[in-house]
Parts: C-alpha cells; sequence; structure tokens
C-alpha cells in the first residue's frame, strides 16, 4: 500500500523506534544496506532551494544503492508553467519510485501525496512539517541518550515560529517521563496552540523561562535554534535579547558533562565555533543522523509500496 | 411570499439568535434567487431568542454547512402546508468548500482549483483546521 509522510504525527510511536533501529542497523553494517535499492529511483522535488535537505535525500538513496532524480528547479520549471502541484507528482510518479517534496506552500507536500502513485516524502512544506529534520533529531538523542524516559530536554531560542521544535515537541509528547525547559525572550514563546494541544493534552511536564543560565544545569539535551533579527519588531530589542541566546564555552561549563548539545542547522552565531570540539556538541552528528533516518524512511516507505523486498 | 405559510420548501428552525445571518450566507441562500424570509431575535421558548430561515422553493440544504453553524438548528422539510420531515444536523467530521483558508502561506492561495476542505481536530471546542496547512478556521 502507498504511504506518505507528510507530518511527523503520520508515524506511530512504535514505527519511529522501528526506524531508529532501522538506522542503527544501517550505521553498523551498511555494506547490508548498499545493494537494497539497486534499481530504485528517488526524485527529489525542490521548489525552493535547500541544498543540504536535498543532499541528504540524495545521500541516503546513492547509498542504498538507488538512483536519484532530481529536480532542483522545480518552480522554475513546472510552476512557472501553469502545472499544478497535483500534475507535476502524477507526472513523476510515471518515472521514480518514491518523492522527497520541497515547497515554499504549507500543505503542499500533502497535496502531491493525494495526486502521486508513489510515497511522498515531506521534506519541508513553508513553515509548517518537516518531519524528516524531526527523525533526525530522535535519532540523535536516542544514540546519545540511550532513549527518551526520564530526560530533561531544554528548547532553546526562537520557540515561536521554530516548526522544528513544535514537531520535536508533538514527538516527545508519546515518551513517558519526559521534563520540558522552554527557554526564549518573550517574545518568541512557544504558541498557545503548541502548548495547549501538546503538552497541556499530553500532560508534560515543563518549565517555560526567559533565562538560559538558570536551565543549563538541569539539561539533559539542549535543543538550540536561531533568533532571527527579523523576528522583532524593533532592533533595540533584538540587541539586548541576542546575546542571551548564545551558546558560549562560559555557559557550557554550567552543564552537566554528559549534556548534549543540538541545532538543526544552519547556524549563524547562536552556538560559538569554540563549543564545536567539545563532546557534548552534537549537531555535525545530527546531519549524518538525519541521512541514516532519511534511508531508514526510504527503505520502509519503499517495503510497504511493493517495491523491494528486504 | 407570506412568511408565515410556506407550502413546499424548507423551515430552518431554532437558529441560536444571532446566527441567522451567517447560516444565510454559508448556505449561499442569497445565490439561489428564490425567496428567503430571514426573521431575527424571534421569541423562543427554549433559547428566549432565535432566528429562522424560510425557504419557500423546495431545495435541499446542506446539512453539513447548518450542523457547522449551529448544531442546535432544526430543518424542516414543508410539503403541500405540512411539515413532512424534521432533520437535526450534527458537527460535520470535514467541511468541503464552505470556509476558505485565511492562511496566506497556505497551497491553496496559490492553487485555486483545490478544494478548501477543513477537518473537525476538536469536538468539544469546535474547533476545525484546513487540512493542507493546520490553521485554524475562523469561526
Ligand atoms: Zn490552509
Amino acid at each position: 500500500m502507498k504511504r506518505s509522510v507528510i507530518d511527523i504525527t503520520d508515524l506511530t510511536k512504535e514505527e519511529i523506534d522501528r526506524l531508529t533501529d532501522t538506522a542503527n542497523d544501517i550505521i553498523n553494517d551498511p555494506e547490508k544496506y548498499a545493494h537494497i535499492c539497486a534499481g530504485k529511483k528517488l526524485a527529489t522535488l525542490f521548489f525552493e532551494p535547500s541544498t543540504r535537505t536535498r543532499m541528504s535525500f540524495e545521500a541516503a538513496m546513492y547509498e542504498l544503492g538507488g538512483a536519484v532524480l532530481s529536480m532542483t528547479d522545480a518552480a522554475s520549471s513546472s510552476a512557472s508553467k501553469g502545472e499544478s502541484v497535483s500534475d507535476t507528482a502524477k507526472v513523476i510518479s510515471c518515472y521514480a519510485d518514491i518523492i522527497a517534496m520541497r515547497h515554499p506552500k504549507e500543505g503542499a507536500a500533502y497535496v502531491a501525496s493525494n495526486a502521486a502513485s508513489v510515497p511522498v516524502i515531506n521534506a519541508g512544506d513553508g513553515g509548517h512539517c518537516h518531519p524528516t529534520q524531526t527523525l533526525a533529531d530522535l535519532l540523535t538523542i536516542k544514540r546519545e541518550k540511550g532513549g527518551f524516559s526520564g530526560l530533561t530536554v531544554g528548547l532553546c531560542g526562537d520557540l515561536k515560529f521554530g516548526r522544528t521544535v513544535h514537531s520535536l515537541i508533538q514527538a516527545l509528547s508519546r515518551y513517558d517521563d519526559i521534563r520540558l525547559v522552554l527557554i526564549s525572550p518573550e517574545e518568541l514563546r512557544l504558541p498557545d496552540y503548541v502548548y495547549n494541544d501538546v503538552i497541556l493534552k499530553n500532560r508534560m511536564k515543563c518549565t517555560q523561562t526567559t533565562d538560559l543560565l538558570w536551565a543549563l544545569p538541569k539539561l539533559d539535551v539542549l535543543y538550540m535554534t536561531r533568533v532571527q533579527r527579523e523576528r522583532f519588531f524593533n532592533e533595540e530589542d533584538y540587541l539586548r535579547l541576542k546575546d542571551s541566546y548564545i551558546l558560549t564555552p562560559e555557559k557550557l561549563f554550567l552543564a552537566k558533562r554528559d549534556m548534549i548539545v543540538m541545532h538543526p542547522l544552519p547556524r549563524v552565531n547562536e552556538i560559538s565555533v569554540a563549543i564545536d570540539d567539545d563532546p557534548r556538541a552534537c549537531y555535525f552528528e545530527q546531519v549524518k543522523n538525519g541521512k541514516y533516518m532519511r534511508m531508514a524512511l526510504i527503505l520502509k516507505l519503499l517495503r510497504e509500496n511493493g517495491a523491494i523486498t528486504y | 411570499m407570506n412568511i408565515d405559510s410556506i407550502k413546499n420548501g424548507v423551515v430552518i428552525d431554532h437558529i441560536t439568535a444571532g446566527r441567522g445571518m451567517k447560516l444565510y450566507r454559508l448556505l449561499d441562500l442569497d445565490g439561489l434567487g428564490v425567496p428567503v424570509a430571514i426573521i431575527t431575535n424571534a421569541p423562543s421558548r427554549k433559547k428566549g431568542k432565535k432566528d429562522i430561515i424560510k425557504i419557500d422553493a423546495d431545495i435541499t440544504v446542506d446539512l453539513d454547512v447548518t450542523g457547522y453553524v449551529d448544531p442546535g438548528a432544526t430543518v424542516n422539510i414543508i410539503k403541500d402546508g405540512a411539515v413532512v420531515e424534521k432533520k437535526n444536523p450534527e458537527l460535520p467530521l470535514t467541511l468541503k468548500n464552505v470556509l476558505k483558508c485565511k492562511n496566506p502561506r497556505c497551497i491553496t492561495t496559490t492553487e485555486q482549483e483545490l478544494p478548501h476542505v477543513f477537518r473537525l481536530t476538536d469536538k468539544e471546542h469546535k474547533t476545525y483546521r484546513c487540512v493542507y496547512c493546520d490553521t485554524k478556521a475562523s469561526v
């Protein structure tokens, strides 16, 4: 049966657990998976540029022995000719066995998944969803911390517009005994709908603070995000606040010795490069994990669609 | 049109006072070109005040739209001056082409041919969200 993944909630907790198992197995024995997708094609359909996400998907497919059809200028080649997302998805379905799609409009991947005859993976639809980023985050936490139960997870920076944060909270809400610490300036606090619909509804333990220094010693995981200048109404507020949410070696001194630092990347200056060599810095590991989870997801969707057996 | 006695048509009764015009608009009764009477703030034993819509034509009223605007309303089908059927609409699970998504970043803003679909995500709070972008419908 054709299955698409548009939102992280399209996957059950058990499915995510199995995906992380597969990813770990790939990491331990890449040779076993090196030819599993021979003869299969992934189409990367990018209506807006996001080179790193596209390369991650393409690297994932190559490492499974499959081939890649890349449409990097999808916006200029189809949309400008007036072709609808649905039609583009139908056409690409004739060539490819699976589609990874990025589009600036929210819901575009859902529209494509309704029209396509092959599985569609949402590689980001505007500020809406980006499920494979969340899969990368979950694998990183699981590999570095051994699991999710009992963890205190700090989310820092722009919690208002940061879709990766919303999606991660959604995914973590399905695990027991997780404590969240939301660290942000007042202006960039988590929106009420996420707070009410996810945190309160699932009775998650949660603290909100503006003070990173206060929160740091309590955390097992620190997830940093970018605080962008354009999110502030005035320059003054931005200048006043920006340094409070920059992670420096001095601040990291307050953290537990086994805390991990994560970031969806690209970073601007919110994590000082001096931290990169600290064993707690996991953001480049996170990038690698993103590729492995994309491999696991491609395998799962192709297998469920009967395109491969293993 | 005699608003008291409709021979063949539909009377939507027990509409919560204040919602009659909205129901009229969402049912697109204006576009039908048939005689319609809207009575607002009529005395009601049950509710104190109510709105009523009388349609003097044998049309089919969309129960999903009616249920969305007011699940407490009743839809009476009139034939030869008598009520032959009474329908109680329910809160619909999905609404197709009734509401428009107001999110400027939603795919429905650029792909005009897509149907506007909203899904009931929270029955208690009567929350509907766009199936494409999850934006809450503004009531
Ligand atoms: Zn929408």
